[in-house]
């Protein structure tokens, strides 16, 4: 069994790797055809991602929030759903906590917590209508999260510049009070990562642990069996919307309580847009299971914080690291990729 | 739902639309504007969904159309720039579209890849082309504004009192819907394809290849998909820019799963969608409403409109029955 489980998991382990060479490897090529050095380009990302001590605790720091969203989309599949709304509901977890963290006040510690608990609740509220119109019309979760992602993203831009604005600094909402803040670690990393990890550990125990766990995941590897077992799909669904929403909002909570320098929301969400959409990815590259994920997130979370060094010492877009990612979920969307592999090295 | 009672939603979305036309042109608001923003926004929309339709009839689901949209947006600019020709933009625009159809299909019809994850890596992997080809190319961040001369020019209809704008892209749109909906149900290569989706076993025992008509219908996905990419910046706005497409890749997804895979359907739902944006469009930038109502709120228009069609009209429809399975000869 253990000797069978090491197995899968090396097996696993391998495609993900595979898939992040095919990866690597388009990006070099795009960055050839435009002419960049992708030897010079490559050094200076994964140099400046895991190079030096500050930067891994800056890697770290870019991990932490995608740890959390690739929960979003890892347990809507282990459910078969495409949940690709954890984009929407980090926007609505960072307005959570800038509500709380910004704007009320409460002892230390309490007021950590509350925040924190609100943008998780805020992102599963932001959850419930695709899982309401999943289940109650059947409407595809792509098509429902999608709009809900931009409709969040307009909402989340008129508070910021409302409601939420810094009344010092147009660009920005009000930033978490000291009270509400992770301890930093160093550089950006702050204890944040460690109510995320516990996140991560608290819904793998609920996955493979627990009654409902099993019947989720038994929903995602065999509607018929569940429906025969007498397992109910709806809740199954629910479950796993919600627990992705709580996931997302916790990842919008951690860019505003635990992100040094501004500890707030930009108004343009630049410093959160596309932390749900990498999420994917990130997922994916785990094999859907929230430890694998954790380890995808370190490795993601490099090559965004070497992105910028790439840009900086290169020229090349930073943004070239999400087209790796898509490469990387392409190739992972193929099953038997390992076999293709094997096969064409035998030839 | 039968085809008659989806009949009925459309009745009533027409009825509405007239209902916000007669508003509108009550309190004051320009007419011939919002129906010709509608047209615009309809137009990339009705192309790309009148191609998924085919896409999907054949058996292979492209949930990346939004990505497609994204990378022949900075593609088609591009190449119109190179040729200094709007037309060429928009062919070569298509064909980038058609060449990334061509390997998504390959990766789902050889490959056997999970279809929506595939396409999702496509969403994904525009969403950071798009930046990096903006930047490599024209050396500006996030955004790239082209000569006026590149821009495609509308047809002008109507009187001189009251003329009338309409883009020949938009007409090529309507007669691309009308002759998909000829080719699936009028022409044996249409029989085909639904065939491809519906019962491939019995095309392969008939002696057609699946995968090839599976892999023909991607090519035109994508080549439809990419004229509607291209015509964004090249028949629209004049510039392209890091977030052009907006979701509209999904919103032209949505217009597919409305119509049930009907290509004239299909059509319909873009036009209630595009001319939900020509609304948000057009209310934004009208006096008396701006000061009420937040532009924040006016731009989530159509989205909003999008999920409640959406809610308001699914269930019951048939989709092929061998949708988003690759096929294997037993």
């Amino acid at each position: 069994m253990s000797l069978r489980l090491v197995g899968s998991l090396g097996r696993s382990a391998l495609e993900s790797g595979i898939a992040i060479v095919l990866g690597l490897t388009v990006g070099a090529l795009l960055m050839l055809a435009f002419g960049y050095n992708p030897i010079r380009a490559y050094v200076a990302l994964f140099a400046g991602a895991f190079g030096t001590s500050s930067g891994i605790l800056e890697s770290l720091a870019f991990a932490t929030p995608l740890m959390a969203t690739a929960i979003t989309f890892a347990v809507g599949v282990r459910a078969s759903l495409f949940n690709i709304g954890a984009e929407g509901q980090m926007y609505l977890g960072a307005i959570g906590a800038t509500i709380i963290g910004g704007t009320v006040f409460l002892p230390p510690g309490v007021h950590l917590v509350a925040a924190t608990a609100c943008g998780m609740i805020f992102g599963a509220l932001w959850a419930l209508p695709a899982a309401i119109l999943k289940i109650w019309r059947g409407v595809h979760e792509v098509v429902s999260t999608i709009m809900l992602n931009w409709i969040a993203f307009w909402f989340a831009t008129f508070l910021v510049r409302t409601y939420l604005g810094d009344p010092e600094r147009a660009e920005r909402a009000i930033p978490a009070m000291a009270t509400a803040r992770y301890q930093v670690i160093g550089e950006t990393l702050t204890t944040v990562i460690v109510a995320v990890l516990l996140f991560c550990i608290i819904t793998t125990i609920v996955l493979w642990r627990t009654g409902i766990g099993f019947e989720l995941r038994l929903v995602g590897d065999n509607p018929d069996a569940a429906k025969y077992a007498g397992v109910s799909i709806s809740r199954a669904i629910l479950v796993s919307f919600l627990v992705g929403g709580l996931a997302a909002g916790l990842a919008g909570a951690s860019q505003v309580l635990g992100r040094p320098p501004s500890w707030t929301l930009y108004a343009t969400l630049g410093n959160i847009l596309n932390l749900g959409f990498d999420g994917i990815g990130v997922a994916l590259i785990g094999r859907n299971h929230p430890i694998g994920g954790v380890a995808a997130s370190i490795f993601y979370g490099g090559l965004l914080n070497g992105g910028r060094y790439m840009e900086y010492n290169v020229g090349v877009s930073s943004e070239l690291v999400m087209a790796i990612n898509g490469i990387i979920v392409i190739a992972l969307a193929i099953p038997e990729i390992l076999t293709i592999v094997r096969r064409r090295r035998q030839r | 739902m039968s085809r008659k009672r989806r009949l009925h939603w459309y009745v009533l979305g027409i009825f509405i639309i007239v209902f916000i036309v007669v508003v509108i042109s009550q309190v004051g608001f320009s007419l011939s504007q919002l129906v010709e923003t509608g047209i615009l926004a309809m137009t990339p929309l009705a192309l790309a969904a009148v191609g998924e339709c085919l896409n999907e009839q054949a058996g292979t689901v492209n949930v990346g159309i939004e990505g497609i949209f994204l990378i022949t947006a900075v593609s088609g600019v591009y190449w119109a720039e190179v040729f200094n020709s709007g037309l060429y933009g928009l062919l070569l625009g298509s064909l980038t579209g058609g060449l990334i159809g061509l390997v998504l299909g390959l990766t789902c019809i050889y490959g056997k890849a999970d279809q929506v994850i595939a396409g999702m890596g496509l969403n994904i992997m525009g969403l950071g082309l798009n930046p990096f080809l903006l930047l490599a190319i024209w050396a500006l961040p996030g955004i790239h504004i082209f000569s006026r001369d590149l821009m495609i020019q509308p047809a002008q209809l109507g009187t001189e009192s009251g003329h009338f704008d309409i883009s020949p892209v938009t007409i090529a749109a309507i007669i691309v819907a009308v002759l998909a909906y000829l080719l699936l149900n009028r022409t044996l290569l249409g029989t085909r394809i639904r065939a491809a989706g519906e019962n491939p076993i019995a095309l392969d025992v008939a002696g057609v290849s699946v995968a090839r008509v599976r892999l023909l219908m991607c090519i035109v996905g994508g080549v439809l998909a990419g004229l509607g990419g291209a015509f964004m910046p090249l028949g629209w706005f004049g510039g392209v820019t890091k977030d052009i497409s907006a979701g509209r890749g999904f919103i032209a997804l949505a217009a597919v799963v409305f119509a049930g895979l009907d290509p004239l359907l299909a059509l319909a739902a873009a036009f209630i969608f595009g001319f939900s944006e020509g609304l948000a469009f057009t209310v934004v930038v009208a006096p008396g409403v701006k000061e009420i109502v937040p532009f924040y709120f006016v731009q989530m228009i159509p989205y909003v409109v999008t999920l409640l069609i959406l809610t308001a009209a699914i269930g019951g429809k048939r989709f092929p029955r061998a949708l988003g399975k690759p096929y294997v000869r037993e």
